[in-house]
């Protein structure tokens, strides 16, 4: 599936600070947008009033992997590049959320705070061999960063736990109280990760996601421009790995365990392929992606024996020949509105 | 500095060791990328599936066993290769990372499949009679298995670069390197090409597997670690360099080996700062360019 | 006397064995028309390109107003002043024309680095404005990957124009463009402003005579000649350069400047 999408299934009406010239089409394009996004925030909210344990749960797990996902479109799709070891500074997040809950305090939203904090250091500190990079080199790179940080997620015992993992995180609590129904930790976790797209989206749509984009379709004509890719792509990879770092924190509050392979290339994997088969570049595809990850790996898996992935890799293997731009791609069939033809030359 | 030698010299002979096996799966990937752009993420699975051949074909017990496990390796990498080669066609026109990710896809399938064939157990191979003791140098025993890999990397290497080198096709290799679209306009069809080079890189990957066998066993997990030290390989040697390649393998070889020994907790720090270390300097490798030799 | 905006001193840039630029040496006045002519293979491409900075010199320097720029790397050119179009027409494919032009225009009106949206109310004003120049504020919305490629190339001088550049280069900006477009080229281009001094790399000798003031001869890497329009339309050598033998109908005779057929 290409990372380079389609102008027609980005989100239109939502030009990089350009916002079009009336109120009243400034309106329309809120109204369009707005109202499906507040209905399906009123649902999400009210989940926890109707369903049981285990599917808050099962959502609670979707959010954190969708705002893991997002963070990743925000390097692959938007800026266009393809990270194969994101899931360090989820893991970095989450080992940091863990630690902070357990030796210092628990209270929200002290853990994710710090998460999100390590994760953009981690990637500054990081990224900047890689980005330098560039193209495959990069794919490369960030490979090998996301191996070294599961290896010593694995060696650094008396830290982390080792192989047997950090277990024994705390309940997250909110004003004192620790969160232990399956309903509350969702609304603690439904709160963030909506501030965290939100944060997300702006970056995206503001003038330095826009510089972004240019770099993702034409890097040399940026050049000419005057710009200076390489910061650009750094400050985006430290942004992207904070917001992972955030999602991981609440991994650590969700299931209150982290493993060394959160950390690793496999996750790494599995959320590049819920980028590129929700649809990259879109933002809310990837959401979509997340969601068929987790369903298959954690919902369907036990009933495959817990061979989840391999259901999951066919699923990719065929995606990729028939739906080229991933699940958002058919959103623009639909959605694909025709290039004006007045005014030709 | 003799005395340093001694101590340590099982770990450089494990070294090179290691480092045959790296370049018998590093060439191919390094060519492979190097004249058709496409980055096989697959290559560490097919080398697993040769692991586990060399399990199921009882290596450890007999030449015949180990010849057969061999044999249907190399049979089976062949067609992987193929196979790859006519799933990657349709993608040609597509970005690069598009057939980089189906080649993930497949590395997932596979290693899947290979975890329900085989189980979640870590299985170990004995060394074929004959080779299963160890002889004495320079006062330290080294096993005579591990010997004969250091060379048969040898030997490969001197095959590839005879090839490469001095035949005809060889030429053809160095050139699609260079310049894909120029070798096609002399009329040579790159889709036979493809073909040829994915099936003799996935051979020498799968062989590889089934070479590796007595020295890391077979489980599941051990296609992602094989997969990276050969990425990090190519890396630093510099894509589609088969010169690169082999410089490459004895360097990571040591760095595994000798890093391992002596200082166990920073070995992965050691593989990353030799990684970033040459990347900082020769940011294409060290035989950069599209150049294969 | 007019100081000189853009001087190249003994620059050269070698392949190998290959001089594909040799010597130059030529100075272009503040608020000029300079044409860079020759026939194929002279270098003019190659010459752009040290120029812009995104090929360094092997020998020679580069000053703009005055400071060397050779060690400066090409996005340092572009924030000092040098702005270009290239001849195949190099956009973001999947954003809006408006949205291309904004990418210029918001590097000189502030607000590129800003991490959330903005308004970028100057930047948009200026970028409506350039648009309406080039007749395309009807296709501000529109993708560019469905614009033809005369409107490409329009939006290519939209965006060029939007850095507010003092020196704008352009490579082949009539290729390609039917008569008419040619014409409306020529017009913007006569539109602007002596404030921004041109550079045009061109095949197109009636657009070159049309808008010229002053023009270098390229052959085989090494100026063959540099000078007014009339000067080089009367050359013997440049006749010889171009045909391999003095032709002068090929040229107009002599007798009044070029003009175009605006339709």
């Amino acid at each position: 599936m290409s990372v380079i999408p389609d102008s027609s299934t980005e989100s239109p009406g939502a030009t990089p600070g350009a916002v079009a010239p009336g109120r009243a089409s400034r309106r329309n394009g809120l109204l369009r947008y707005g109202v499906p996004v507040l209905a399906l925030l009123l649902l999400l909210a009210a989940v926890p009033l109707f369903a049981d344990p285990f599917t808050a749960n099962t959502l609670s797990r979707i959010l954190v992997f969708a705002l893991f996902a997002v963070s990743l479109d925000l390097l692959v799709g938007i800026t266009g590049l393809p990270s194969l070891g994101h899931a360090a500074y989820f893991g970095i997040g989450a080992y940091t959320a863990g630690l902070v809950a357990i030796h210092w305090t628990s209270e929200a939203p002290v853990p994710v705070l710090m998460a999100a904090v390590t994760g953009a250091v981690a990637a500054a500190a990081t990224g900047w061999l890689a980005v330098r990079s560039g193209g495959v080199y990069f794919l490369m790179l960030t490979l090998a960063i996301g191996e070294l940080v599961a290896q010593l997620a694995q060696r650094l015992t008396g830290v982390t736990g080792g192989s047997n993992g950090l277990f024994g995180i705390p309940s997250v609590r909110v004003g004192g109280e620790p969160l232990t129904l399956a309903g509350l930790v969702y609304w603690y976790i439904l709160v963030i990760a909506v501030l965290g797209f939100l944060g997300l989206w702006l970056v995206a749509y503001s003038p330095f996601g826009g510089v972004l984009r240019g770099i993702r379709d034409n890097e040399p004509r940026l050049r000419s421009l005057g710009y200076s890719p390489f910061r650009y792509k750094f400050v985006a990879f430290a942004i992207a790995g904070g917001f992972a770092g955030l999602a991981g924190g609440l991994l650590a509050s969700l299931v209150r365990i982290v493993n060394p392979s959160d950390a690793g290339f496999t996750t790494s994997a599995l959320i590049l392929l819920a980028v590129v088969l929700g649809g990259a570049g879109t933002l809310w595809g990837p959401v979509l992606g997340a969601a068929v990850v987790v369903l298959v790996r954690d919902t369907f898996g036990p009933q495959l024996d817990g061979h989840g992935p391999l259901l999951l890799g066919i699923v990719f293997v065929v995606a990729v020949y028939v739906l080229p731009r991933g699940f958002a791609g058919l959103a623009g069939l639909f959605t694909r509105r025709q290039p004006s033809s007045r005014g030709a030359a | 500095m003799a005395g340093w030698f001694d101590a340590n010299l099982v770990s450089i002979l494990n070294g090179f060791a290691i480092g045959s096996l790296l370049f018998i799966l590093a060439v191919g990937l390094s060519i492979v990328f190097g004249m058709m752009d496409v980055l096989n993420l697959a290559h560490g699975a097919f080398f697993l599936v040769g692991s586990y051949l060399a399990v199921t074909f009882v290596a450890g017990e007999s030449w015949g066993g180990f010849f057969t496990a061999l044999g249907v390796a190399a049979l089976f990498g062949l067609l992987a290769g193929g196979a790859l080669s006519v799933m990657t066609e349709p993608l040609a026109r597509r970005p690069i990372l598009d057939q980089a990710l189906l080649t993930l896809g497949i590395s997932l399938i596979v290693a899947e499949v290979l975890s329900i064939i085989y189980g979640n157990d870590v299985f170990s191979v004995p060394p074929p009679p004959g080779l299963a003791d160890s002889v004495d140098i320079a006062g330290s025993s080294y096993p005579t298995y591990r010997l004969m890999l250091i060379g048969v990397g040898l030997v490969l290497a001197l095959v590839v670069w005879l090839v490469v080198e001095r035949t005809s096709i060889g030429a053809l290799v160095r050139a699609s390197v260079a310049d894909r679209e120029m070798v096609s306009a002399m009329g040579i069809d790159n889709r036979k090409v493809k073909f040829a080079v994915l099936g003799v890189g996935s051979l020498l990957a799968t062989v590889a597997g089934v070479l590796a066998a007595p020295v890391y066993g077979a489980r599941p997990g051990l296609d992602k670690t094989i997969l990276l030290l050969a990425l990090v390989v190519v890396v630093i040697g510099g894509l589609g360099s088969i010169r690169g390649a082999l410089v490459g393998a004895l360097v990571i070889g040591q760095v595994e080996s000798l890093g391992r020994a002596l200082v166990p907790d920073l070995a992965s720090f050691i593989l990353f700062g030799t990684l970033a270390i040459v990347l900082i300097v020769r940011p294409r490798g060290l035989f950069a360019g599209k150049v294969a030799h | 006397m007019t100081d000189s905006l853009l001087s190249l001193s003994g620059v050269g840039r070698t392949f190998g064995a290959l001089k594909a630029v040799d010597d130059v040496t030529l100075d272009v006045p503040d608020g000029a028309r300079h044409a860079l002519i020759g026939p194929n293979g002279a270098g003019k491409s190659t010459l752009f390109k040290l120029i812009t900075g995104q090929m360094p010199v092997t020998s020679g320097h580069v000053a703009l107003a005055g400071s060397d720029i050779t060690r400066l790397s090409e996005p340092q050119r572009a924030r000092r002043g040098i702005s270009q179009t290239l001849q195949h027409s190099s956009l973001f494919l999947t954003q809006t024309v408006l949205q291309n032009v904004l990418l210029a225009a918001q590097r000189r009106h502030g607000t590129r680095r800003s991490l959330v949206p903005r308004r970028q109310a100057a930047a948009q004003d200026r970028a409506r404005g350039l648009l309406a120049d080039v007749g395309l504020e009807q296709r501000a919305d529109t993708p560019v990957a469905a614009l033809s490629h005369g409107e490409r190339r329009q939006v290519e001088v939209a965006v060029a124009l939007a850095c507010e550049p003092r020196l704008l280069l352009l490579d082949e900006p009539a290729a390609g463009m039917s008569p008419a477009e040619s014409a409306r080229l020529v017009e913007l281009l006569r539109s602007l402003p002596e404030s921004v001094t041109l550079v045009i790399v061109e095949h197109d000798l009636d657009v070159v005579f049309a808008l010229a003031t002053s023009v270098t001869v390229l052959h085989l890497g090494r100026v063959l000649l540099s000078g007014s329009p009339d000067e080089v339309r009367t050359s013997a050598a440049v006749q010889e350069a171009y045909l391999g033998t003095g032709r002068e109908s090929l040229f107009l005779d002599g007798s009044g400047p070029a003009h175009l057929e605006v339709s």
